[in-house]
């Protein structure tokens, strides 16, 4: 099996693959940039969380015309996370269609091989798909 | 109390494409008709504000200043994403409020061409690609299109879907009906950048470009610019009684950021900053939304006017949907009328003239020299814009007298 690399930092492939999240020693506030402090109360210490791998879609768009190089059409969706955290993924494994994807629909999270490099490095991504 | 400020002159062009032109030809003819509205000359200009968006790093303004008035005044030269020219605007009235300037002019400009889809663009090619995680995020490789999208029209596409998550009453065709409306306003507008009417039918049958969003629900973009002279009341009171009669006050002009809120690093959020502004401005002007006779509201996207009129408090709350279904932001409505110029969808959205052209639509609608596009017997008006990123500028008019 070809090495796989995580796309960003703040997706853990050991195990079960979920996403992990900056949160605010303070406020509780969660980020998955790297920080400088906490935008929401300034705090500057942070607790690595772990977040849960179900949501719900609370907004989407189905996308016709995009960037070069990127297939269309494809679903870009906000999901908040069951139990805290919000993310914006891609929604795979349903027809892009808006009679077939659905405003408060219950996801779940999956991986999938985003690009290869020319050592053979497979890069993996994350995206949603529905929970049933 | 600090005293009012004016607006004595205003000016903006056609919007289109101009190949044969730079954006400095396209600064100095709004500079130069705005001087002559006003009546007056860069000799008067105690401070310019510029606002530009691609070509900041160029220092514009002392470019302007240099073909139409090198009288050495300090320039701002200010970015603030879709929000620049209100921030130019704003600029402009703070040195007059400060006491440093009675009288100055804010340009907003931008040459864009055919720049398409804004937002990050493709990955660069190395010579050997191999994947280390660099930037805030650890990212091995461009995120465009894989962990959704950042491109305006699905990311105010998921900013409307958003509101018809929370607020029932609202879909595709709700906003598929905000276009039909600013399009069909347009056709009065001669400064508009595409003066076509089309039926409701026509618009949700258009191209998806992001749903909900169709072709003509996304603005265009294009090349514009447009000024305004800003005075200081006690030397308006100095100048003719015709610069008095056709001067119009700014009851408020209010600039915000976007505060911490839950999804805001993964959607931006369009609304808070823009309610935020809205409440400072209604409070500023002493005056509320059932006050107002017209609004410019940001229309980048037919989705985001629906937002907005729920943040500025022109509908009930949760109303969008029920707003737009009657047909109360149409300009032969009675109350509010909202972006009788044609709006960003149709008038067009160079991104640095944006906020100051909003601020030329209301000055000339309510000194009643709007032409066919008239709203007959306007007094009070708003210029609301939103720059992602995120900044929110609101500037209330009044006609008044000086």
């Amino acid at each position: 099996m070809a090495q796989q690399i995580p796309m960003v930092d703040y997706l853990v492939l050991d195990g079960d693959p979920h996403l992990v999240a900056h949160e605010c020693a303070n406020c509780g506030a969660l980020f998955f940039d790297r920080r400088n402090a906490c935008a929401h109360c300034s705090g500057i210490k942070f607790v690595p969380r772990d977040l849960k791998t179900t949501g719900v879609v609370r907004s989407f768009s189905i996308i016709y015309q995009a960037a070069p190089g990127v297939p269309v059409p494809y679903v870009s969706s906000l999901v908040d996370i069951d139990g805290g955290g919000a993310v914006k993924a891609n929604i795979l494994n349903i027809d892009p269609d808006p009679a077939t994807v659905a405003l408060g629909m219950k996801v779940k999270m999956t991986t999938f091989v985003s690009g290869t490099d020319d050592e053979g490095t497979e890069a993996v991504a994350f995206a949603f798909e529905p929970s049933n | 109390m600090a005293e009012n400020i004016w607006v004595l002159g205003a000016a903006m062009t056609k919007i289109t494409r101009y190949p044969d032109q730079d954006v400095i030809d396209l600064a100095a003819t709004a500079s130069i008709e705005a001087l002559a509205d006003a009546g007056v000359t860069m000799a008067d200009m105690q401070v310019m504000g510029m606002g530009n968006m691609f070509q900041a790093m160029a220092g514009l303004g002392q470019s302007v200043q240099q073909q139409i008035g090198q009288t050495g005044i300090p320039v701002y030269n200010v970015v603030n994403a879709c929000a620049t020219g209100a921030t130019a605007v704003r600029t402009v009235h703070l040195s007059i409020l400060a006491g440093e300037a009675d009288m100055g002019i804010a340009v907003g400009c931008e040459q864009m061409g055919k720049m398409g889809l804004l937002g990050p663009g493709g990955q660069s090619k190395a010579e050997k690609h191999v994947y280390a995680p660099t930037g805030r995020y650890g990212s091995v490789m461009g995120a465009e299109g894989i962990l959704g999208t950042t491109l305006m029209p699905g990311v105010f596409a998921q900013a409307g879907q958003e509101y018809a998550y929370e607020n029932g009453g609202v879909g595709f065709e709700q906003f598929a009906k905000v276009a039909e409306k600013n399009h069909a306003h347009s056709v009065l507008n001669p400064l508009a950048q595409y003066q076509k009417k089309f039926s409701l039918e026509e618009i949700m049958n258009a191209r998806m470009v992001a749903y909900p969003n169709t072709l003509p629900m996304c603005c265009p973009t294009g090349d514009g610019a447009a000024a305004v002279v800003l005075v200081s009341e006690s030397k308006l009171k100095t100048l003719s009684l015709e610069q008095q009669r056709r001067a119009v006050k700014i009851s408020a002009s209010v600039l915000t950021s976007d505060p911490w809120v839950e999804r805001g690093q993964v959607q931006p959020d369009v609304n808070t900053l823009t309610r935020n502004a809205a409440k400072i401005a209604y409070e500023k002007a002493g005056i509320g939304p059932k006050d107002l006779d017209l609004v410019e509201l940001h229309d980048c996207f037919a989705t985001a006017e629906l937002l907005h009129y729920d943040n500025l408090g022109l509908c009930e709350p949760g109303g969008a949907g029920a707003f737009i279904d009657s047909g109360a932001p149409w300009r032969d409505s009675p109350g509010v009328t909202v972006n009788a110029s044609g709006g960003l969808l149709s008038k067009g959205h160079p991104i640095g003239m944006t906020g100051v052209a909003g601020v030329f639509e209301i000055t000339t609608q309510l000194r009643g020299e709007a032409g066919d596009r008239q709203i007959e017997g306007a007094t009070v008006g708003m210029a609301h814009v939103i720059g992602l990123g995120s900044s929110c500028g609101i500037h209330i008019l009044e006609k008044s007298a000086a």
